[in-house]
């Protein structure tokens, strides 16, 4: 057998691998109710949080595996062993050890033994009941894939001579090996530590028969390990702490010497060998070797002289020693609750106002959970504790933030924000408003559908030190460009900050970035970011930053020309032949029930049931599907309140008739030739009122998926078959302004923003409430159907209504034709922007498509073949149409 | 017929690729999934694939003989959720007999017929054994972390009962696989050892792990290394990973397995990961090419496909596969 064949391997969340070169494996005792009466205490009480720092500390003060006991005649052991095991499961700092199932009771630790998913170790089995019980247990151990401490015990009692270790360890090690084919890697003996210095002289040799045993089986039972709870070996000396530290740190040595590769050892009760008093060592090493006859005497009398305190017990706390900010990020990185309140209010003092504890601090400390987070380096569960931590110190925070409210202050600088021109959506421009104001900056709000022209002249006019430009749909992120441009043609050396749904960091990294070098353009994420991002950019450490975002999107940069280089985009006219073929021969194609347009007009209460309420919560970045959101255990509490909020104001909106919802709705007959599809003025099918111009997928598929266009969900014309397409525009934003403007005036951002994101969601539930009509009455091809609200927003049902600008027809321009076809702007009051986008914003408009076999897709990415066909066909210049699809063009 | 054993020592095995992508192409209705079987059944069974073994066996003998044209020495059974924990979903735990019993019997058909076509190329069935939609070691409610939504030995019987029927269908191998909870599989391999006594027979058994994402651990927070320390008590055929991540991501931690695993080494990656709209598209090339690179570096003994491959995935691996030597098995394990 070589010597690699010794290595013992163990897991928890991460290995622990114990070769012959490694150091001593210690294992962390203090989760053992027989040992700790604290411990004890605390699983009597059931107060499991602390019992859980008990383990934390362990591991944090170097334990490589715990051992945990629950054998306390006042306790269900089962169940406290059971509790405490799937409660480490769920702290990775703890979890990331083996775990040592301790009992004398079998039942105990097979419960310990289907709770741990690592390889852990079962402390003990033994033949004490025979040998029959022996080998049962140790299949089960096998079986369930821990590794086993055997105890020096047989039927006739506990071995405590050095013949009677040998005997029973041997006797064990042939069974577990020959019979019951136990790994010997995974058998550990523990040949029993006694007391020494006693004083009666059957004693005298306990250490050195240990030892000898321990050598003996390292030598002549291959691949198996020696343990041993060293602290007995001392006994005689309670209440002699400095004796006591000294044995166990001399017994530990030489049995170390003698082979022993783990133990059980409560570091605080342990000296260091070479720091101890070498008079007392000579002592102590004569009773543990047996060298003199006299060595107890000597010993106790030796003793009597050097009483004391001893060692204090060391949690690791050296944290604890750090700055202010190191400890609250340490705090938040580990997910530890304790000391936030303390860490806060130390802080609180170190800054004029306490909202900078939250900005400065503690945005910090996220930050560095967000990165770990990012680059894998913490998991899940571990951010989940981390937001709580958080939580604990804003909430600490917020009653001083709220007293300070009317206090004033300078400025940390003026930012000018707007929606660019032909964009009208604000929500998230208007949240990173409320933060930065919260933050002591000064925000002038341009608005939305703000021109260039006038962005530029009110940054030279207001002289601001950044300027913030939001936007939502794709034509936005163009006009973004242009900003950029004019920014750098006006000379204005600010930054440009870059931030809404379409936006994205690698967006501003290849398209806008190049445009503006006269300072730096940066996308923010979302709105807790945008405080950081705007205080490095005017802060002392702006050099450091900026430079960091350059290199980070000049790397941006280089990965997409070259995963653009990866994906590989099809000629049109392969793609082409790849469509989505549906066997026109077998189809059913539902006639509609009224053809042409229709007027509609509901109450809001009628569109309660049909909201979609997890977008909502995400607008205010609280993040998680509702109805679990409101009992999320972070942000659970704020979004009841939100929710209490939000239904409180919807009612408003109902009674008060603050809102009037008016939509259009139009089926037509309608034919596809080729990636077109003709809409005709009537059943005739001789007058064609409209040429819907879809976009299809031009990406290469893997075999059997196709290339995807609209038209291919509505009979070509060739089949002649009589097909239909349908079309809607729905509006819930009609008459917000005012009351935007009521709430603006009381400076309340809060219920302004509030408003609108329901304003949103009504209009998305209008669509849905309507889609459903046009199924089950208008179009009426599935009058059957009776979907719930969660299976409505699971799109559950037959046919699809993409919307012009989204993924299924990513081109805004169709959004005219689809107005001009439903006569949409004069029924409804929605109308186009520059850009194509609709206002009121809180609008929706799509068109209908009744085959079960249409389905919502994305277009992808384009060739310039498809751009310049598309704008042949619809007759527009190819640059325009370039421009309109630039953000999809490959 | 040479064992899985020898064979596995002079080639790279090629298992098949994916069910459920296959199975889409069909575009099934309910009544599928009911024909001469649950007709009358009073929940829609609409998605439950592991039925059509049973309602539309053509189907399926159709995509293993697929998979076996373009390559595959080894054909999973249609059984990823045939326990009653994951059948309990739609009302149909009386079925897991018959759905292991005859999936593992259509598919033994299959490989029959190609093994006595090619008899220097055997084909193996592996029965397949997922991780079920419960976690023994995450609590399902997140205000109680000590809860746990399904027991060890819950998880044992459901298991003893999927190894029983496919055993008795006939399966060459188990493939205890897409384990992102290693006590959840622990179960599994334990249920296994159980039945193996019981039955006085043994198969060879695989196992294959998920890592969900770059933080290159299991959902239930294994490192790679610690997840293959968690399973090694086991005298098993291979250890691997699958799902969750494409081939090129997947690399690394099949280099840690290559390192310090004394079994063979498997991998069936996803075609990719999904896109925006949840489908895999990483074509069979480009999919090809980034194998390659396991082949080249001498990781893996076993190699085929998850979610999102096909046979054309598995004609190219295959291709690819015969023209490179296996990892070397050095077993480092005491017997």
């Amino acid at each position: 057998m070589s010597q690699s064949n010794a290595t013992l391997k163990l897991s928890g969340l991460e290995p622990l691998i114990v070769t012959p070169e490694s150091n001593f494996v210690n294992v962390g005792e203090r989760t053992n109710v027989t040992g700790s009466r604290m411990f004890l205490r605390l699983i009597k009480e059931e107060k499991f949080d602390e019992a859980l720092s008990v383990a934390r500390e362990q591991v944090e003060g170097g334990a490589q595996i715990i051992d945990v006991n629950m054998d306390e005649g006042m306790i269900d052991g089962k169940a406290a062993m059971v509790k405490f095991l799937n409660l480490i499961a769920a702290e990775p700092d703890i979890a990331r050890v083996p775990v040592m199932i301790d009992s004398s009771k079998w039942e105990i630790i097979e419960a310990g033994l289907q709770c741990v998913q690592g390889k852990g170790v079962v402390n003990s089995i033994s033949l004490k009941e025979g040998q029959d019980v022996f080998r049962e247990q140790a299949r089960k151990v096998k079986r369930y894939g821990a590794a086993v401490i055997v105890m020096a015990f047989d039927e006739q009692g506990q071995a405590d001579t050095f013949e009677r270790r040998i005997e029973i360890c041997e006797r064990s090690y042939r069974i577990l090996v020959d019979e019951v084919k136990f790994p010997p890697n995974d058998i550990i003996f523990d040949p029993n530590i006694f007391p020494v210095a006693t004083g009666m002289s059957e004693h005298n040799n306990n250490a050195v028969d240990f030892f000898r045993a321990t050598k003996w089986i390292r030598e002549n039972l291959p691949g198996a390990h020696v343990s041993g709870g060293v602290s007995n070996v001392s006994f005689s000396f309670r209440g002699n702490n400095i004796v006591r530290e000294s044995m166990n740190a001399a017994f530990l040595y030489h049995a170390i010497q003698h082979g022993m590769d783990m133990g059980i050892v409560n570091p605080s009760m342990l000296e260091v060998y070479d720091d101890i008093d070498k008079i007392l060592l000579e002592h102590i090493e004569d009773v543990l070797l047996n060298r003199r006859e006299d060595a107890t005497e000597r010993l106790l009398e030796y003793a009597e002289t050097v009483s004391g305190e001893g060692k204090k017990r060391v949690v690791d706390l050296s944290w604890r020693e750090k700055s202010v900010q190191e400890r609250l990020t340490y705090s938040l990185v580990k997910g530890i609750a304790d000391y936030a309140e303390i860490d806060v209010e130390e802080c609180r003092h170190l800054f004029e106002r306490p909202i900078q504890v939250i900005e400065g601090p503690l945005m910090d400390g996220m930050n560095v959970v967000g990165d770990l987070f990012g680059s894998g380096k913490m998991f899940l569960p571990q951010v989940v504790k981390s937001a709580r931590v958080m939580k604990k110190a804003v909430a600490y925070l917020l009653p001083f933030i709220e007293a300070e409210k009317d206090g004033k202050s300078s400025s940390a600088g003026k930012v000018l924000m707007a929606t660019v021109k032909g964009d009208v959506h604000d929500i998230g421009k208007n949240i990173v408003g409320v933060v930065l104001g919260c933050n002591n900056y000064e925000v002038i709000d341009l608005g939305v559908m703000v021109p260039c022209e006038r962005i530029i002249e009110e940054a030279i006019k207001q002289n601001v030190d950044v300027i913030g430009l939001s936007g939502l749909i794709t034509p936005s992120l163009d006009e973004m460009v242009t900003v950029a441009k004019e920014m750098q043609r006006a000379n204005l050396n600010i930054p440009l900050i870059i931030g809404g749904a379409t936006t994205s960091r690698v967006h501003t990294a290849v398209k806008i970035e190049e445009h503006f070098q006269l300072n730096q353009t940066v996308h923010v994420l979302d709105a807790s970011r945008s405080v950081t991002v705007v205080e490095r950019l005017l802060g002392q450490r702006r050099d450091e930053f900026v430079a960091d975002i350059k290199s980070e999107y000049e790397r941006i940069r280089e990965h997409h020309a070259k995963h653009r280089a990866e994906k590989e985009v099809l000629p049109l006219e392969k793609a082409r032949e790849n469509k989505f073929k549906i066997d026109w021969d077998t189809v059913e194609i539902a006639q509609p029930e009224q053809l042409g347009i229709k007027h509609i007009e509901v109450k809001a209460s009628e569109l309660f049931p049909y909201i979609d309420w997890t977008p909502f919560f995400r607008t205010w970045e609280l993040h998680g599907k509702y109805p679990a959101i409101l009992t999320d255990e972070v942000v659970g509490e704020v979004a009841t309140k939100l929710f209490e909020d939000a239904q409180a104001m919807l009612h408003k909106i109902d009674n008060e008739s603050w809102l009037t919802h008016k939509g259009v709705v139009g089926i037509f007959p309608a034919a596809a030739e080729g990636d077109d599809i003709e809409v005709y003025a009537d059943e005739s099918r001789t007058t064609v009122k409209y040429i819907q111009r879809t976009l299809r997928q031009q990406t290469k598929k893997a075999s059997g998926v196709p290339n995807i266009a609209l038209a291919d969900f509505i009979a070509p014309k060739e089949t002649q078959l009589k097909d239909y397409i349908g079309g809607f525009v729905v509006t819930s934003g009609l008459g917000i302004d005012e009351r935007v403007a009521a709430f603006e005036r009381d400076h309340d951002d809060y219920n302004s923003i509030l408003l609108k994101a329901l304003a949103d969601r009504l209009a998305e539930a209008f669509a849905e409430f309507l889609h459903e009509k046009v199924r089950k009455e208008i179009w009426g091809y599935d009058t059957s159907e009776s979907l719930t609200n969660d299976e409505l927003i699971k799109e559950k049902y037959v046919g699809i209504r993409p919307a012009p600008g989204y993924p299924a027809c990513p081109d805004h321009t169709e959004k005219t034709g689809l107005f001009e076809l439903l006569n949409a702007t004069e029924i409804t009051g929605v109308s186009l922007t520059d850009s194509l986008a609709m206002l009121p914003a809180a609008s929706v408009s799509g068109w209908y498509f009744a085959s079960p076999h249409a389905k919502y897709f994305g277009v992808g990415k384009i060739g310039l073949d498809q751009v310049r066909s598309i704008a042949d066909r619809k007759n527009m210049a190819p640059d325009k149409m370039e421009r309109w699809l630039s953000s999809i063009i490959h | 017929m040479k064992d899985i054993k020898s064979i596995l020592k002079e080639r790279i095995l090629v298992l098949d690729g994916a069910m459920g992508t296959m199975i889409q192409r069909y575009t099934l209705e309910e009544e599928d999934f009911r024909k001469g079987w649950f007709e009358n059944h009073n929940k829609s069974l609409k998605g439950n694939n592991d039925l059509l073994s049973l309602t539309r066996p053509e189907i399926i003998k159709e995509i293993h003989a697929a998979y076996f044209e373009s390559g595959a020495d080894i054909a999973e059974t249609n059984t990823f959720s045939g326990t009653t924990i994951a059948q309990a979903d739609y009302g149909l735990e009386s079925a897991v007999y018959d759905i292991n019993f005859q999936s593992a019997k259509i598919a033994r058909e299959v490989a029959d017929e190609f093994t006595a076509r090619e008899p220097n190329k055997p084909r193996f069935v592996a029965g397949s054994i997922g991780p079920t939609n419960r976690t023994a070691s995450i609590s399902p409610d997140v205000n109680d972390p000590g809860f746990r939504g399904i027991t060890f030995n819950e998880l044992v019987v459901a298991y003893s009962q999927q190894a029983n029927a496919l055993m008795d269908g006939g399966v060459d191998l188990l493939l205890v696989e897409t384990v992102f909870d290693t006590l959840n599989a622990k179960a599994a391999l334990y249920a296994i050892d159980e039945v193996f006594e019981q039955r006085g027979e043994k198969l060879p058994i695989m196992v294959s792990g998920t890592i969900t994402d770059q933080s290159g651990r299991t959902l239930t927070g294994q490192t790679t290394d610690a997840f293959l320390i968690s399973i090694s008590h086991m005298d098993l055929l291979s250890v691997g990973l699958n799902c969750a991540l494409g081939a090129s991501m997947m690399r690394p931690y099949l280099q840690i397995l290559d390192k310090q695993c004394s079994f063979a080494v498997s991998a069936h990656p996803n075609a990719g990961l999904p896109n925006e709209f949840g489908e895999y598209d990483e074509t069979a090339e480009l999919m090809g090419d980034q194998i390659k690179a396991f082949l080249e570096e001498g990781l893996v003994n076993i190699i085929g496909g998850c979610c999102g491959t096909t046979p054309e995935h598995i004609k190219a691996i295959a291709d690819l596969a015969k023209n490179y030597s296996p990892r070397k098995i050095t077993s480092n394990v005491t017997e």
